[in-house]
């Protein structure tokens, strides 16, 4: 509890709860940083991972800035036999999972039987590989189409292929609700531990940085047409002018509390509240999943230390949540960050980066900054953290938003560890 | 005459299904089961099809039960010379 | 505990739109699998499909729409409002209660092939040609746009979400949303899946596996689950979407209740994105635990709604399952599998099985197996072939199985159990 807090009775910290799910390891891909010390120290500096497209050429189209996962040489976290069956976002996705494993310091063949599952957010699947194949089809005819493509670009193939790898026979899927996925995922990873499953891996890694996939953001028409990387993605600020697509993301290794602190495990924080809305009615319902994930976490407003924004970096979208955060907080009454600005929107990934960075951020008593935007417009009152770090606040709760295109809301809670 | 041969078939497995860890493709595999070469049944699907693209034969039923190098050879050569005489 | 029972249903399958038109035809032993119409498949290995007779008009979607939406979409929008229709629940729904959780496992396939040949100059261009694209290809893109087309035609202002388990994607949106209501997370949620996978690419991705029936000069008689001579699945296309509702509130508002959600489970084998162990060890699991879950012994099934695919692999390893779960019962109770005569509709199939499930349940009659003349031997339980068979049924498992390793099994109960449990 905050000394803000109202007086009531004192909860137990949720990490101590029964059936809560804690982060035992941390596994990340992002565009400012392959692997997890080396994004979180690059977030710390302010350093910005966008840059132009080198993926494919992108100079006849209007957008050429992404942010790209740098130095990913997919052979060493890949073995041959898989190559050539395995989209980028997969190969990716099997990197970040076993830094994840790797990070947690947890054997699955160790658990009890179906004991460890697998839940990943994915937007569109393994996109460049699905556009070799449609080219394959169109150009040369349906004989020339992969005998992989069947899995090797659906929506479920990295949980498929982390479950493999690492013999997870628990329970597993995947959810698509483009951005607000992240979360999604991990809410749904977090009810397979109440339901009895000791170890969950969770979170979204994507990428579709593919002409095809260009092709479908350039007709949603929400990104930053800029050629300057240090402007093109501004959220909160008045010149605000939409958005910037990067890859990678984030995965967790969820673990049982109890079970957690039974065999030692070093623990980032526990997931304290996760809730989902939808608007289907025009009206905004974001300040709804975040009261709803706050009374799922047993907090109240007062708890929140800070508020790790969706950032749509597009001025009605940033307008409308400003209003939320200052509705719910108060004008100018919680921290407020968005360090994506530094990798773009990730998709599916996007939000599983930005519960690291809470995580992280509860960890080691720091919030990260939002970079580029120099100050919020005045028609988002919210006391956003710019330009560099702030220390000297104590965190212990922290609040995460997201959206996904056509409705999609969702919010989640995580508190820190002791 | 067509006519496919273990260096073009392992280079065929290399490049359409890469290589398990461990296993000398360019030993003496000609009666090693493809299992043990670490293809599964993808794997021979894939290489399949490409055989059957880049040699302009039906494979179709005529591969299935050829668990070796050697079985997988001769079935595929016994069509492509049925193909010739046809 | 909340319960969770099905107030409401709503279907598109091949054979007729609706749910009557879909239980007679099943009940019927009729089959809908014929040659594909709904592009020029000549020269493809599988030609053949079970297809939905679908006028997008006919169901009100003005061209504009029609243009708009994927077919799978269509599908969906089409189920839902039957559902809700039938559930009666539209005038008592709280939109901030009320969810969706939908499955489908390749999303908006149909309009991303028909677009990518657009943009791409057939093809014949690497980088395509953006300004060529339609406004909402991004929809097609990312495929949350089926749940949230559902969310936005019932109001649902609760969590919605799209899952994408590949083949059991149906059964794991409808065992998603049950949990939702049983957490308290919402008090009604439509649910179900959809797919329309029947295009080019999908067509000619399971053509290079070897994984559809090639028997194109016999469509009506080419899926054949568990016989003999089967030769591979015969790709479907369809949508059920189910009302679920938590049990006090439907009994309060004096709801009609086809059946009770009373357990589901889910496992994964981690051994193959296509292959399965022969020894259904992972299914069996996932079947013991949705029995246990539903407090239920192995006995108490009365009817079990296969997977049934009519590959080779599936048929014998859904067998070997069904054995290592239900014991000796496995050779009492009667099993069929409706893909002989619905194909099999990847993500979507799972839904139409549960709704499948629920009408047998309504109307004490097992669905046939069609097709099965020769079973094969290591095939050797009653799957109830050619001919529906009218017997009492209180309890059903439906399974399924899919790509990336899934296997899920729901349970089904009579409503009247319910009440007096």
């Amino acid at each position: 509890m905050t000394t803000t807090s109202p007086v009531c009775a004192p909860s137990p910290s949720p990490a101590t709860r029964p059936g809560t799910a804690v982060v035992t390891g941390i596994g990340v891909a992002a565009p400012n940083g392959f692997g997890t010390a080396a994004w979180w120290a690059a977030v710390l500096r302010g350093e910005s991972g966008i840059g132009p497209i080198t993926r494919f050429d992108a100079s006849g189209y209007p957008v050429r800035l992404a942010g790209e996962v740098p130095g990913f040489v997919a052979a060493d976290h890949v073995s041959s036999r898989l190559l050539p069956q395995t989209d980028r976002v997969t190969r990716l996705s099997l990197a970040v999972a076993r830094e994840a494993l790797d990070d947690a310091g947890v054997d699955p063949a160790g658990l009890p039987d179906y004991g460890a599952g697998v839940v990943t957010a994915s937007s569109a699947g393994g996109f460049e590989f699905g556009q070799r194949e449609l080219q394959a089809l169109w150009s040369r005819g349906s004989r020339y189409v992969s005998a992989y493509q069947s899995f090797a670009w659906f929506y479920a193939v990295n949980t498929g292929q982390i479950s493999i790898r690492h013999g997870l026979r628990g329970p597993s899927g995947a959810v698509v609700s483009e951005q607000a996925g992240g979360l999604d995922a991990v809410a749904q990873a977090r009810r397979q531990i109440r339901r009895g499953t000791p170890l969950m891996i969770t979170g979204g890694v994507d990428s579709a940085l593919c002409p095809w996939g260009w092709a479908a953001h350039l007709a949603d028409g929400r990104l930053s047409t800029a050629d300057d990387p240090a402007v093109a993605f501004l959220p909160f600020d008045a010149g605000a002018r939409g958005h910037v697509v990067g890859e990678g993301g984030a995965l967790f290794v969820l673990e049982e509390a109890e079970a957690a602190r039974e065999r030692g495990a070093a623990v980032y924080g526990s997931i304290a509240g996760c809730a989902a809305t939808f608007d289907a009615d025009g009206s905004a319902h974001l300040a709804d999943a975040a009261r709803l994930a706050l009374a799922d976490a047993g907090v109240t407003r007062h708890d929140i230390d800070v508020v790790f924004a969706d950032a749509a970096g597009d001025r009605a979208a940033d307008r409308a949540e400003a209003a939320a955060i200052a509705g719910l907080f108060g004008r100018f009454g919680v921290p407020v960050t968005a360090p994506k600005s530094m990798a773009g929107r990730l998709l599916a990934g996007g939000a599983s980066l930005d519960l690291a960075a809470a995580l992280l951020a509860l960890r080691d008593q720091v919030i990260p900054p939002t970079t580029g935007t120099r100050r919020p417009a005045d028609d988002c009152p919210i006391d956003l953290v710019t330009g560099a770090p702030r220390r000297g606040v104590r965190l212990r709760t922290a609040l995460v938003l997201a959206r996904g295109q056509g409705g999609f809301n969702a919010a989640a809670v995580v508190s820190r560890a002791d | 005459m067509k006519h496919l041969d273990l260096s073009e078939l392992t280079a065929l497995l290399r490049e359409c299904a890469g290589q398990e860890e461990g296993v000398d493709l360019d030993g003496d595999v000609l009666d090693t089961p493809f299992t043990d070469l670490g293809y599964d049944s993808l794997a021979m699907l894939q290489t399949t099809g490409r055989i059957e693209r880049d040699y302009e034969v039906t494979l179709d039923g005529i591969v299935d039960g050829a668990g070796t190098p050697h079985a997988y050879l001769d079935a595929v050569n016994r069509a492509l010379a049925a193909q010739e005489a046809a | 505990m909340k319960r969770v029972v099905i107030t409401g249903m709503g279907v598109v399958a091949p054979g007729g739109v609706g749910a009557k038109a879909f239980w007679e035809l099943l009940t019927a032993g009729r089959t809908a699998t014929r040659e594909i119409t709904l592009f020029d498949a000549a020269p493809y290995r599988s030609r053949i499909a079970a297809e939905a007779d679908f006028d997008p008009a006919e169901h009100g979607f003005d061209p504009a729409e029609a243009e708009r939406l994927d077919r799978a979409a269509q599908f969906a929008l089409v189920a839902a409002r039957e559902a809700l229709a039938d559930s009666g629940v539209q005038d008592t729904l709280d939109p901030s209660r009320t969810g969706v959780s939908l499955g489908s496992a390749v999303g908006c396939t149909t309009g991303l092939d028909t677009e990518y040949a657009v943009v791409s100059n057939s093809g014949r261009d690497w980088a395509v040609d953006h300004d060529r694209a339609v406004p909402h290809l991004y929809d097609y893109f990312v495929p949350s746009s089926l749940a949230a087309e559902v969310a936005r035609a019932a109001g649902a202002q609760g969590p919605v979400s799209l899952v994408s388990n590949g083949c059991t994607s149906g059964l794991d949106a409808i065992g998603y949303a049950a949990e939702l209501i049983r957490e308290g997370s919402a008090d009604v949620m439509l649910t179900g899946a959809t797919d329309a996978p029947i295009s080019p690419i999908t067509v000619a991705c399971f053509d290079a596996i070897k994984a559809t029936s090639p028997r194109n000069d016999d469509p009506a008689t080419a899926s054949r689950p568990f016989d003999r001579t089967r030769n591979g699945f015969v790709l479907g296309e369809g949508s059920a979407v189910l009302v679920l509702e938590e049990f006090e509130r439907a009994r309060r508002r004096g709801a009609p209740v086809y059946a009770e959600i009373s357990g589901f489970a889910s496992r994964s084998n981690a051994y193959h994105m296509t292959g399965l162990r022969t020894d259904g060890r992972e299914m069996a699991e996932a079947i013991r635990a949705a029995l246990d879950e539903a407090r239920l012994d192995r006995t108490a099934v009365g009817y079990v709604n296969a997977h049934g695919s009519g590959t080779r692999q599936n048929d014998r390893h859904e067998t070997a399952a069904l054995k290592r779960s239900l014991g000796s019962h496995a050779h009492d109770v009667p099993v069929s599998s409706i893909k002989s005569m619905i194909g099999h509709s990847l993500g979507a199939i799972g839904s139409l099985e549960v709704a499948a499930s629920a009408l047998a349940i309504t109307h004490h009659t097992v669905p046939p197996t069609a097709n099965l003349h020769e079973p094969d031997p290591e095939c050797d339980l009653d799957y109830t072939p050619n001919t529906a068979r009218e017997q009492r049924t209180d309890t059903v498992l439906s399974v399924g199985s899919g790509f990336g390793g899934f296997q899920s099994a729901i349970v089904l109960t009579r409503p009247r159990l319910a009440e007096a449990a």
